[in-house]
């Protein structure tokens, strides 16, 4: 059976199941469209939460960014789950027992003012906007590597699909398709990995295959530690040791900071835990969700390191001609290019280090990506004398490495590196799809909840029928996902983990230091937060714009801190500005004052209300 | 007596928070970024890695873990404690 017939068959079937659940649990009431009506049992809201909360980002791109700068993307690895303690003892137990349904709501009602609900709303709209576009992008790398298609075309049929079953199922039929998703992430991650830590380090666990020994090596090649043979190929082509970051360590500390508190501040994972029945359960729910991520974050290195070994061991020194067919597909959706520089016939792969390089730069092109001329059916694609697919671009001839691959395939094409049975890739190829679109159709329901109860019910229309509210919300989730798939298919970084990044600043430097002031402090007012929200987003979002868009000189960056890690120095402006501000402005009134003192006992939380 | 209750509540939590935030902050930021590389080199390997190194990609996350289940294992205690366990 042909490769492409098993992705179908695989991609079909996890369709067929996800609409199936989205159809039965169909949202019938607003109450079971924002929080699935309350009654969602811990683990199965752990899994689902685990789903919306591992995007295209950690599925695709975290492991490719591991396999491409080894120690640096611990920033990703920390982040991401050490966000998840933050949340848990800071936020979510008090947020629940507060009991409203979404993250505007509670800034609304705690800093009494629709102005402070209003900044709420939109701080909402640029995190999950930023955020979403990652995905979109997500889906449409898997769908062109899979169909053959162009990124655009792909990134529409995903949006379609997300579409439809966000905008149907409403909480309730999202909550119980990312329980299934989860399901198949889990299975699509980790079995490859098995296989592969198998064929390479003798150790059936992947976990135990990073801190193993490398025994891939034939039988006349002493076992070394695994992390010893790859740091000697980086060290041998040019690289940084997979050991070593380049990263300096005060922007890895911004960095993970961000990321960490970012994740705190994500109003798309905070409303998973209104669906819950109490406080107690909140807490078991989040033990359940980070067990869950953890068992695809802690295989994430190791397949990572994988990765990088196969590619080199694949490719590097072969001669074209007998290089594997996956190189071939990847070329054809232009993920991969190779330019023979020295006519050899024969790929060389080389980093920045490399010892005959005159320049101090491994870039295979000029610009940074490579360039085919545009042409979508492979029929039409030039190709050069050894069969490979021609650029419309020079080549940068001062540097001697030949090979240029985007990061974000390196999940996808490790099990065919790895030469794995035919049904495992088709799995991996579900698992893609499945980690983007539970993603997409979380934020896309707190994107359309924002607008059509927050800022539709709530600020201008009180007088909203339930019913003309979800429609809202329908029509909301349809504009923001056409501004998305537009952005996915122009995204702001090469990389999804990055583009991603950014959103977490942005949560990090609006959400977090409003909402843990909020519950933690009864001295804070409504002057306070607004003023540090428009602070901390506003200077966040000029310092991405600057040097992320408007490519901003790199030595004019602050302390050397990339536009990622810049959240969290916006987090402390907020901090800043929240505090001064409230000191020298009248307390909030007794009420909620009381409200704060009541959110702290954990008991008579009712059902989330809107 | 119900005041008295909601006052000690509140103190044990955020005495057991920041207990735990410290935790927290030290395996990640403090063994994975800060004082990584004196710990690569002091501290003993795991497996086969360095100790700072594992940390930042797979020991941190193991021990978020841990602090999370110690938090809902410690706070549910709590509530019973003080009344407001909800079973």
């Amino acid at each position: 059976m042909s490769q492409d017939l098993l992705n179908f068959i695989f991609i079909g079937i996890t369709f067929a199941v996800y609409v199936t659940i989205a159809l039965r649990s169909r949202a019938g009431s607003t109450e079971e469209y924002y929080t699935a009506g309350g009654g969602v049992s811990p683990l199965a809201n752990g899994m689902a939460t685990a789903a919306d909360w591992m995007s295209a980002a950690t599925f695709i791109s975290m492991a490719g960014g591991i396999a491409a700068s080894g120690y640096d993307a611990s920033r990703f690895l920390m982040g991401w789950t050490g966000g998840f303690v933050l949340l848990t003892v800071l936020m979510v137990p008090y947020l629940r027992k507060f009991g409203k349904a979404t993250v505007p709501d509670f800034i609304g009602d705690r800093y009494y003012s629709k102005l402070a609900r209003g900044v709420g709303v939109v701080c909402a709209i640029f995190i999950c906007m930023t955020y979403i576009m990652g995905q979109m992008n997500g889906v449409g790398v898997v769908f062109s590597q899979l169909f053959g298609i162009s990124l655009a075309k792909g990134v529409i049929i995903g949006g379609s699909i997300v579409f439809f079953y966000a905008g149907l199922g409403g909480m309730k039929g999202i909550t119980y398709t990312q329980v299934a998703q989860y399901s198949v992430m889990a299975f699509a991650y980790t079995i490859p990995a098995v296989f592969i830590a198998i064929a390479m380090t003798g150790e059936v666990i992947p976990q135990f295959g990073l801190i193993g020994e490398y025994t891939a090596g034939g039988s006349g090649e002493a076992a070394i530690p695994f992390l010893d043979k790859i740091d000697n190929i980086n060290e041998d082509l040019g690289f940084t040791r997979f050991t070593d970051g380049t990263m300096s360590t005060i922007d890895m500390f911004c960095v993970t900071a961000a990321l960490m508190f970012g994740t705190a501040g994500l109003p798309h994972v905070i409303v998973r835990f209104f669906t819950v029945k109490n406080v107690k359960a909140v807490r078991k729910s989040a033990c359940w969700t980070l067990l869950f991520i953890a068992v695809i974050y802690l295989t994430a290195p190791t397949i990572g390191a994988f990765a990088r070994v196969n590619l080199i061991d694949s490719l590097h020194d072969k001669p074209y001609k007998d290089a594997p067919a996956w190189l071939a597909d990847f070329e054809e959706t232009g993920q991969m290019a190779w330019v023979d520089k020295n006519g050899d016939g024969k790929i060389q792969y080389f980093g920045p280090k490399h010892k005959d390089a005159t320049s101090n730069t491994n870039a295979v092109f000029q610009a940074k990506k490579p360039v085919y001329p545009a042409s979508e059916s492979p029929a039409d694609q030039l190709t050069g004398i050894h069969g490979e697919r021609l650029l419309s671009v020079k080549a940068d001839m001062s540097n001697p490495n030949e090979l240029w691959f985007g990061k974000d395939i390196m999940v996808m094409a490790n099990p065919q590196m790895a030469g794995l049975p035919k049904w495992v890739i088709a799995l991996l190829m579900a698992g893609c799809i499945a980690a983007a679109l539970s993603t997409a159709a979380g934020l896309l329901l707190v994107l359309s909840t924002s607008i059509s109860h927050d800022l539709m019910k709530k600020i201008i229309k009180p007088d909203l029928s339930d019913k003309e509210e979800v429609r809202y919300a329908r029509m909301a989730s349809f504009a923001a996902l056409s501004v998305a798939a537009w952005f996915g298919i122009n995204p702001p970084s090469e990389f999804i983990a990055e583009t991603v990044a950014l959103a977490f600043g942005l949560a990090a430097s609006s959400f977090f230091p409003t909402l843990l002031m909020g519950i933690f402090s009864k001295r804070v007012n409504k002057q306070g937060a607004i003023a540090g929200m428009v602070c901390g987003i506003g200077f966040t979002i000029s310092y991405i714009v600057y040097f992320q868009f408007l490519d901003g000189p790199k030595d004019q960056l602050l302390l050397g801190i990339s536009p990622a890690g810049i959240g969290f120095v916006g987090m402390l402006v907020n901090f800043a500005v929240t505090i001064v501000v409230s000191a020298f402005t009248p307390a909030p009134p007794k009420e909620v004052q009381e409200m704060v003192e009541s959110i702290h006992i954990p008991s008579g939380a009712g059902d989330a209300s809107h | 007596m119900k005041t008295d209750h909601s006052h000690a509540h509140r103190r044990a939590c955020l005495r057991l928070v920041f207990i735990l935030l410290a935790i927290w902050f030290s395996v990640s930021l403090g063994c994975g970024v800060l004082f990584r590389d004196w710990l690569d080199v002091n501290a003993p390997n795991v497996g086969t890695a360095p100790f700072g190194f594992w940390m930042a990609q797979q020991g941190s996350i193991i021990c978020f873990l841990l602090i999370l289940v110690v938090y809902a294992w410690q706070m549910n205690r709590l509530d019973t404690k003080h009344g407001y366990s909800e079973e």
